[in-house]
């Protein structure tokens, strides 16, 4: 499989390039800042991704989806990126499909995401830091379960449909068994959501379980064993934020060299001085070094090739210095207006950030990769 | 169901299972190790016989076609060669400028029987290549190169200095630029190949920082070349050697892979600093060097392969090489840097038994140099500036 995209995956990034800038450019998110917009996204665009078959992208044909893979699922979220647009695209679309694919939940569920009337959240962080550590108990009581516990950082929770919740069934924090994943309703008694702003002004919630009660049929997947579910949807989310930041990160640098062509200083064009220059050629080469091992995600990823997991780490630590980088050079290279809310380069800032923490950032990823190789 | 691929992929793992010496499995660990052919060829155990091997089958030079001495096989097929080379960690069969720079320029530019001449000697390893681009007074700024070449009927007369001509000692023939007007800068200059034995051409080498004396200057001093040997129109030499550097910063690039086999620069970290009770690193600050290090080095190969699949399908930007060679040469650097840090005094032995001869140290001075050669760091990125992001000139 060559690393580029093929033909029909150019014409999907073609299409979803155009409608994106179209329907949701960055005015689109700072119309909903500056309303204060308590959903976080705009419903109406949730359900055009749906006309357009983004939704269904990952979801099998015989759930009336496309039956695509994470190379075009990346195509949409690299275009939500560039453009800052808010949704729960990655969430409910990518990562909670991905948990759900192959289990009778999809049943269920499937046909409201493919509609673009289904938003799921995911409720996996306990610490303000990503890690492998799951304290949140689920106790067996009856023909189900309690959980008990609070998760952190879990976006669109307020407005899910759904939650995702990773428990405790048995063993220690760090175990890897003992681990069971749950498809929560949102509206079990003793869930709670405390919501709020984020710096990149999405919204995300401290959600509180308090002896919420599940059915055994709530279980996804196989009870202590859902670390494989839930590393299936990791895998999917973090290949999915790495495309997302690969956007952000371009966009913020698209956005800087067009200034530098166009802004003017001692007579001369800005992008003309060699010291910029220079600092513009690192960032393109860094961006492009990203996208490629995005890419490299994705496709091991779709052939489902064991080689993937690694893949999948060295692209999200790598995507996250990237844009850091872009976003850093981004503003500095603005100058003045860089710095000023009117201008759009700070939402790029503040969006990358929010991207790169989510699940895991680059020294997370950094020391998987090290654990992994034996040191 | 069984494609071509697949079988092309079983038959040559077949063959080079059978065909690829033990001695060419190994990691390469000095510059010694790798071997480059010509007439007065330097072979260690196993080199002669694997890239003869290799040469039989024309996979010395896979993607060429077959009647310049290359393997005709497709973009897919070389993929897959290359894929079973380094799954048994086989070593490159063949070291040459010939290969990766004047080759391609050959086949674009050359005429039939230049192509006929020259080709099948550089697939079979049989005439090594040197590059006499440089000169004193033309670095960065190499269309200002002085040499010159006067028009004497049939052939030219060659005089004038280069320098920093990698292995001009021990290579056969030379491609070299010349100045055959002065009229215009870059519209002067030709580009001719001739044999490093003619009568006029000396050599003198020249002592580096790593110790060793790879490169030379070059004298010429009233050298006959004859017409036939000048590759393209004359005056027109500047498009070759264009092309021809981009060849060269795509095969420079390749330095910032590392070396096939295991991962040394890990290994050889753990065997000097130690694992902790929890099987990290004792050295947490060097293991959070080494591990970032790792993500670029990953994603950087990733970006290697995308860049070579896109190049075959006739996708790459014409300036990407220069990325390549600036982000590729930058890395292997780096790398280096962190082998020193992990090996510690022992890394910095230059004579010792253990060291095999200061490999460690001088292959670190070495590196150094992977960012001036083929084009500076700094002119890789004024090329990025201009031609990829297109920033107006100053
Ligand atoms: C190991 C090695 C092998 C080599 N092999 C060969 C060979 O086989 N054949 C051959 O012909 N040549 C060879 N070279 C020469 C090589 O191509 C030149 O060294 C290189 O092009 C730089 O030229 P220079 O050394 O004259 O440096 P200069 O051009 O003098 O550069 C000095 C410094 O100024 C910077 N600089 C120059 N111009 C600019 C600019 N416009 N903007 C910003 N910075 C600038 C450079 O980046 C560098 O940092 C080799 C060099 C090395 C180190």
């Amino acid at each position: 499989m060559p690393l580029y995209l093929n033909d029909e995956q150019v014409m999907l990034r073609d299409t979803t390039k155009q409608f994106v800038a179209e329907h949701a450019p960055v005015s689109h998110l700072r119309a909903l800042r500056d309303a204060n917009d308590s959903t976080g996204f705009s419903r109406d665009l949730w359900k055009q991704f749906a006309e357009m078959g983004f939704t269904s992208i990952l979801i099998g044909e015989d759930h009336g989806g496309l039956g695509l893979g994470h190379v075009e699922a990346g195509v949409v979220l690299e275009e939500i990126g560039r453009n800052l647009s808010p949704s729960p695209f990655l969430t409910t679309a990518v990562a909670a499909v991905e948990a759900l694919k192959g289990t009778a939940h999809a049943e269920r569920w499937f046909p409201g995401i493919v509609a673009g009337d289904t938003v799921a959240a995911l409720a996996i962080d306990e610490r303000a830091k990503h890690g492998d550590a799951i304290a949140m108990t689920a106790e067996r009581s009856g023909n189900g379960f309690k959980l008990s516990g609070e998760k952190r950082f879990v976006t669109h929770a307020h407005v899910a449909d759904l939650l995702i919740v990773a428990a405790r069934t048995s063993g220690a924090d760090v175990d890897d068994a003992g681990v069971t994943l749950f498809a929560v309703p949102k509206d079990a008694d003793g869930l709670s959501h405390e919501t709020e702003r984020l710096a990149d002004s999405s919204l995300a919630a401290r959600s509180r379980f308090d002896r919420v009660e599940v059915d055994a049929d709530a279980v996804i997947g196989e009870v202590d064993n859902g670390r494989v579910v839930l590393e299936r949807l990791l895998a999917a989310g973090r290949t999915g934020a790495s495309a997302e930041m690969l956007g952000v990160g371009g966009g913020a640098m698209d956005m800087t060299v067009a200034y530098m062509k166009e802004r003017k200083q001692f007579g001369a064009p800005i992008g003309s001085f060699q010291a910029l220059q220079h600092r513009a050629a690192h960032l393109y080469s860094e961006m492009e070094v990203a996208r490629a091992a995005v890419l490299k995600a994705q496709q091991l990823l779709d052939a489902d090739d064991a080689r993937a997991d690694e893949a999948v780490s060295v692209a999200k630590a790598m995507t996250g210095l990237a844009a850091t980088l872009a976003v850093q050079e981004g503003i500095q290279m603005h100058g003045g207006i860089g710095m000023t809310d009117e201008y759009d380069i700070g939402f790029y800032m503040k969006r990358a950030r929010v991207l790169a923490e989510m699940f895991g950032d680059s020294n997370f990823h950094a020391d998987r990769l090290a654990r992994k190789a034996g040191y | 169901m069984m494609t071509d691929l697949d079988q092309f992929r079983r038959d040559t793992r077949a063959w080079l299972e059978a065909n690829c010496p033990p001695e060419m499995r190994q990691p390469v660990r000095s510059e010694k190790d790798a071997c480059w052919g010509g007439r007065n060829p330097d072979f260690q155990p196993g080199q002669k016989e694997w890239m003869d091997a290799m040469a039989s089958r024309g996979w010395t030079v896979p993607d060429w076609p077959t009647a310049y001495g290359g393997g005709g096989l497709s973009a897919a097929q070389t993929k897959i060669l290359r894929e079973e080379m380094a799954a048994i960690h086989a070593r490159n069969p063949l070291n040459s400028f010939g290969i990766s720079m004047l080759g391609p320029a050959l086949l674009k530019y050359g005429n039939e029987e230049q192509k006929l001449e020259h080709l099948p000697k550089i697939a079979r390893g049989e005439i090594r290549w040197c590059q006499g681009y440089s000169e004193p007074n033309a670095g960065s700024d190499l269309a200002s190169l002085a040499a010159s070449a006067e028009d004497a009927g049939d052939h030219y007369i060659v005089n004038g200095q280069k320098v920093w001509t990698s292995y001009a000692d021990k290579a056969d023939w030379i491609f070299c630029l010349v100045r055959t007007s002065k009229e215009s800068k870059q519209g002067g200059i030709s580009f001719v190949l001739f044999d490093m034995a003619s009568e006029g051409v000396s050599t003198k080498p020249i002592l580096l920082i790593s110790g060793y004396s790879p490169f030379c200057e070059t004298f010429m001093d009233n050298v006959k070349v004859p017409k036939a040997n000048r590759v393209h129109a004359e005056n027109k030499g500047w498009d070759v050697a264009k092309y021809l550097l981009g060849h060269e910063r795509e095969m420079i690039s390749g330095m910032g892979l590392g070396s096939t086999g295991g991962n040394p620069l890990i290994e050889g970290a753990i065997a000097t600093i130690g694992l902790n009770d929890r099987g990290e690193l004792a050295d947490p600050l060097l293991r959070a060097h080494l591990a970032l290090f790792d993500v670029r080095s990953k994603a950087f190969a990733a970006m290697s392969e995308r860049f070579i699949d896109e190049l075959k399908a006739g996708q790459a930007h014409p300036a990407q090489p220069s990325m390549m060679k600036y982000y590729g040469t930058e890395l292997n650097k780096a790398r280096h840097e962190l082998v020193m840090a992990a090996g510690g005094s022992d890394a910095l032995e230059w004579e010792s038994r253990g060291s095999s001869g200061g490999a460690k140290a001088r292959a670190w001075l070495r590196t150094k140099a992977n960012s001036i050669e083929g084009g500076t760091s700094e002119v890789q990125l004024n090329i990025i500036a201009k031609r990829i992001l297109e920033l107006p000139g100053a």
